[in-house]
């Protein structure tokens, strides 16, 4: 790297921070359950971080508290940006405790499970309208983008201003249909990535530092 | 009325009703809809609207409204519906709105009345009772199940 370039690179690092003040963004990530949204978190945590957001789980609503991983600086291109990153629990609108007795839980811990996940939810959509700086929305690419949870979200977002980009996850599965995501939030960039193998993380940077730095 | 399919044979599906505190889904067997007019809607605050959604939904009823609910009355419902789900009771709403506003042009019927929030019809129920079996820009096919 030139001397210039690197002096050019820790100018505008200095002035970034001169400018943010010392508060990172806070970008939530939000999505249905079990989209992925923690194995992003965890990916994103321990890619620039080392350690770890959260458990991950086939089992729904696994993620019941927003959980927070605190000054993730992603490097891009010799800049820098710094993000609060909050992994928040699949939102919907319905929550029954006897699904998760199919994932052989037993019933009380199945009425706790319960509880906890629709606190979690309520608590994700508080934070929605009051604390977060910027979203990503994390879609299983394999699943049916057109649901009812997905528009009324999509759309709580956008009425807040928010920016937002929309990862369609499981890239790696058979069934996945990136352009059904980019057919649904044709307003949005989609960014299609597989957060288990790690498939397409440089994009998903580059992306974040550009829409969230 | 976009297709609301009811497993009701014969006895009369809905009625039209102002007030969804009339009696209970259960009391015959039937089905009771609630249709809240957007005029209805109009003068009230985002808690009364929850609230009287919600208390339709805790009913049994279909709850239908003419005018939907702004995004941050959507954001509020879940919230509010989350709060209120409990074991072996409430297990919280099943949702649909009309025409969908995934699309940005909004498609035909989303241009025509040119798409805004408050525009579409919005259909509410118990999660337990009501299953959408088909949705497109067109139609809403929903099936209702009696407790
Ligand atoms: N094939 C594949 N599986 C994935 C990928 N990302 C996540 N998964 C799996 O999907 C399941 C759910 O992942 P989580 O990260 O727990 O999902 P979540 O969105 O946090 O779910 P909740 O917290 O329950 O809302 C787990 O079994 C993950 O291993 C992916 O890119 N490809
Ligand atoms: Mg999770």
């Amino acid at each position: 790297m030139g001397l210039l370039t690197s002096l050019k690179s820790s100018i505008s690092r200095a002035t970034t921070s001169l400018f943010a003040g010392s508060e990172p963004k806070r970008i939530g990530i939000y999505g249905p359950p079990n989209a992925g949204k923690t194995t992003l978190a965890n990916r994103i945590a321990r890619d620039w971080t080392g350690d770890a957001v959260g458990p991950e789980s086939h089992v729904p609503h696994e993620t019941r508290r927003a959980r927070r991983k605190e000054n993730v600086e992603i490097k891009r291109n010799g800049k820098s940006v710094t993000i609060d990153v909050v992994d928040t629990p699949g939102v919907t609108t319905k929550v029954d405790y006897k699904e998760f007795l199919e994932h052989d839980i037993e019933k009380e811990d199945a009425v706790r499970r319960s509880r906890e996940a629709t606190e979690g939810v309520a608590e994700a959509m508080h934070w929605l309208r009051e604390d977060v700086d910027g979203v990503i929305y994390v879609l299983d690419s394999a699943e049916d983008p057109f649901t009812q949870v997905n528009t009324m979200l999509i759309g709580i977002i956008e009425s807040q201003n928010l920016p937002v980009l929309i990862f369609a996850n499981k890239i790696d599965l058979e069934d996945s249909n990136v352009q059904r995501i980019a057919n649904a939030f044709p307003q949005h960039e989609t960014v299609p990535l597989s957060a288990l193998e790690g498939e397409n993380m440089d994009e998903v940077y580059d992306k974040i530092a550009e829409y969230f730095g | 009325m976009p297709g609301i399919t009811t497993d009701d044979d014969g006895e009369s599906g809905g009625s039209q009703t102002g007030n969804p505190s009339d009696g209970t889904a259960s009391d015959d067997g039937g089905i009771q809809i609630d249709m809240i007019s957007a005029e209805r809607m109009d003068g009230m605050r985002t808690m009364e609207k929850i609230r009287l959604i919600l208390d339709g939904v805790h009913d049994g009823n279909i709850v239908i409204l003419e005018q939907g609910l702004s995004p941050e009355e959507e954001s509020k419902l879940i919230e509010v519906t989350m709060s209120e789900i409990n074991p072996d009771g409430f297990t919280g709403i099943e949702i649909e709105t009309y025409p969908g506003k995934t699309n940005n042009d909004g498609g035909f019927f989303g241009r025509l009345i040119g798409n805004s929030e408050t525009n579409k019809l919005t259909v509410i129920g118990p999660a337990n009772r009501i299953e959408t079996l088909h949705k497109d820009e067109t139609l809403i096919s929903t099936l209702v199940t009696r407790t």
